[in-house]
């Protein structure tokens, strides 16, 4: 009888009947994906994005070049060369971040005193080229004044946890 | 007509070209596609001739099925080329001489214009009043039915030859059965064992 | 033909204006083909999106209606590889192969009553005739590539599609015995006027089921794809082609699906005959009907992909030969049977 009931079952494909209806019912089921470009999924505020070198509310920066982004970076990305500005304060004159050796650890943000290097929310900086992936000084600065609002924020909302 | 006669000078040009190409190019994979080339040509005549069924079958036959398993052979075997090429000069002679005897009969029939056997009917590709293909069944199934059968015959002992000289069922040889497999379901592939402490393998 | 008519009374001979018309008509029917294949790509991927709870392509175009034009770009401006070992005439010659026979079978297929390019007698063996060539656009491409893993796929993939044939031959005889032609117009024809006739309603149901798997396996679809599996095995015999090359043969592959959906339908589903003969069916142009019989044929293709998991070698060489050549041998001798003694069908 078992044996009957097999040879019925697999003769009308009965496993395919049901694999179609089932797959059929995931057919019109609401879709597990966001819309991307249009939705997005929610962001934690530890995101690591891409960086940005931040200002004070004053305008003034805050890196003050202490090279300690640049020693604990385990990729090697960051270059620094630093020299007293007229006003006598310790500035970097360079600060590149090689984007493409990065490995996005977050060392250098952690290691800041200053809270200047920041892994920034923004996840969408592919280019065309491997040239522009070398940022320097001022495109950080750039990214800085551009996301600081949510970088400020998401600093803000991870403190309590620090 | 003038259609008809570029597409037949077309097709002859064709088919003897890659013929001879298939006895002149160096390599045998090259050969065998010449080869494939040339039946094509031959059917695209066939067609020409109003002999569509014939000129399907070869394309079946031949192309489909036969030039493949010449294809699997001449791809898999490892020939030395150079090897092979030393050996023809001393079949030179002899392949001349068959060519020759060929052409020979071939311009006798031509010049006899066919008329070798003066009772033979004229050949029509395509008889009045009946299709091509079932102009071939009623031929094939009533005049000729023993030769027919007798064919088909010879060609299943030759399979079943081919099939008793090289199956060999080793006992040794762990088979998998897929209807078994296939059969097995969520109940019947877990099996529980409780077993005791110290008990286990 | 009313073009040929046209260019009669332009001077022409009649010869003359009838190639021109065919060739015109010929380039017409192939490229709205072409274009059409770029929307069944989408429609394949979308509908395993669907079953996936995926979203599938839709960025480029409404609805990503454009995506596959985009990825038919990105090939053709990629740069087409030739591996310096491969015997560089056959390594082209291939993919051309494929997509040439892909779109000859077309020839034969009647879109409607009378709307066929070649209206020829034997049309079901020269459908047969050229998809037992297909073999030779895989075997040639693996054996040119002259890499041993491209080779290996060309001889496991050229078994598969010659075991599948056999059963595929067997199938089409049981259509022809019970339709009394090797014409695929009169074929339709026999299975009028509406769903009553059609052979997938008639003893030949199980042949329908073997002709679909066959089908699967012909083109070496899933759950048959497991010599070309795109993400395990980088696409068989297809390893060392890139750029347009590989194009035509992912293009010569689709082609194929939608040829063998459009014979499905011919044989099985009445072609561009309606499923119901009365009045506002009859209205809708026999076209129509056929596209949507072809697009049932290839959703039940695409759902095929997206639920059964792939088989294995054996299993497949196994179904072939061991299952469905003996249904198939069987059905035939049982359709004869029944012709004979049933339905009284004289032969053309």
């Amino acid at each position: 009888m078992a044996y009957l009931d097999r040879a019925v079952r697999s003769i009308f494909l009965w496993e395919f009947v049901q694999a179609f209806w089932l797959s059929m019912k995931y057919f019109f089921a609401p879709k597990a994906t966001v819309n991307y470009p249009y939705e997005r999924n929610a962001q934690s505020p530890r995101f690591r994005g891409e960086h940005a070198l931040r200002r004070y509310p004053s305008g003034e920066e805050r890196c003050i070049a202490c090279k300690l982004c640049e020693a604990i970076c385990p990729a090697q990305a960051i270059t620094i060369e630093a020299e007293p500005r007229e006003d006598g304060s310790r500035r970097t004159t360079r600060y590149d971040i090689d984007m493409v050796k990065c490995i996005y650890c977050g060392f250098c943000q952690e290691a800041c005193p200053v809270d200047a290097i920041v892994e920034g929310p923004n996840l969408e900086f592919a280019t065309e080229s491997r040239e522009e992936l070398y940022y320097d000084k001022a495109r950080l600065l750039a990214n800085g004044d551009r996301w600081e609002r949510a970088i400020a924020r998401n600093i803000e909302l991870d403190a309590p946890y620090r | 007509m003038i259609l008809q006669a570029i597409a037949f000078y077309v097709f002859s040009a064709v088919l003897l070209a890659s013929a001879f190409m298939v006895v002149a190019s160096r390599n045998p994979v090259h050969s065998v596609l010449f080869l494939i080339l040339a039946f094509f040509s031959a059917a695209g005549l066939f067609v020409l001739m109003g002999a569509e069924f014939l000129a399907m079958i070869l394309v079946v036959v031949y192309v489909g099925a036969v030039a493949v398993l010449f294809l699997f052979v001449v791809m898999m075997l490892d020939i030395d080329f150079a090897e092979l090429k030393k050996g023809a000069q001393a079949y030179l002679l002899p392949g001349l001489g068959v060519g020759g005897l060929l052409a020979a009969e071939l311009i006798l029939a031509i010049a006899l214009r066919w008329n070798i056997a003066a009772h033979a009917v004229r050949a029509a590709a395509t008889p009045v009043g009946v299709s091509n293909t079932a102009a071939l069944g009623y031929i094939l199934y009533t005049d000729y039915i023993y030769y027919f059968q007798v064919a088909g015959l010879i060609l299943l002992v030759s399979m079943i030859g081919a099939i008793v000289l090289t199956l060999r069922h080793k006992a040794t040889i762990r088979r998998q059965n897929i209807r078994m497999q296939i059969a097995r379901d969520s109940a019947t592939a877990t099996e529980l064992v409780d077993i005791k402490p110290g008990q286990g393998a | 033909m009313f073009f040929t008519n046209y260019l009669q009374h332009q001077g022409l001979s009649y010869a003359w204006s009838w190639t021109i018309s065919q060739v015109v008509l010929i380039g017409v029917a192939e490229v709205v083909l072409l274009v059409s294949i770029a929307f069944w790509i989408l429609a394949d991927r979308k509908i395993w999106a669907a079953v996936q709870m995926r979203r599938g392509p839709n960025v480029v175009g409404v609805f990503g209606l454009l995506q596959t034009f985009a990825d038919a770009m990105k090939f053709m401006f990629k740069e087409p590889i030739i591996p310096a070992a491969a015997n560089k005439v056959i390594f082209i010659l291939a993919p051309l192969v494929t997509t040439t026979l892909a779109f000859a079978g077309w020839a034969v297929v009647p879109l409607d009553n009378g709307w066929v390019a070649a209206d020829i007698n034997v049309g079901v063996l020269y459908l047969f005739a050229i998809s037992s060539l297909g073999v030779y656009g895989v075997i040639m491409g693996g054996w040119a590539s002259n890499s041993k893993y491209a080779f290996l796929a060309a001889l496991r993939s050229a078994a598969q599609m010659v075991s599948y044939e056999v059963s595929i031959g067997f199938v089409i005889i049981t259509v022809l015995l019970y339709a009394g032609s090797l014409n695929l117009s009169d074929i339709v024809r026999a299975q009028g006027p509406d769903i009553r006739g059609w052979y997938l309603l008639s003893p030949l149901f199980p042949m329908f089921v073997i002709f679909f798997v066959s089908a699967l396996a012909e083109t070496q679809r899933p759950p048959f794809d497991l010599l070309e599996a795109e993400s395990e095995l980088v696409a068989g015999f297809m390893v060392e082609y890139s750029s347009t090359p590989f194009l035509l043969f992912f293009l010569g592959e689709y082609v194929n699906i939608i040829l063998l959906c459009a014979v499905m339908s011919v044989m099985f589903l009445g072609g561009w005959l309606p499923p119901v003969a009365i009045w506002p069916f009859t209205v809708v142009p026999g076209v129509i009907w056929f596209v949507i019989k072809i697009a049932i044929m290839f959703f039940m293709i695409s759902m095929v992909k997206a639920f059964v998991p792939r088989y294995r070698y054996d299993q497949l060489m196994r179904l072939g030969w061991k299952v469905f050549l003996p249904t198939s041998m069987a059905w035939v001798a049982l359709t004869a049977a029944i012709v004979v003694l049933f339905r009284h069908h004289v032969g053309a």
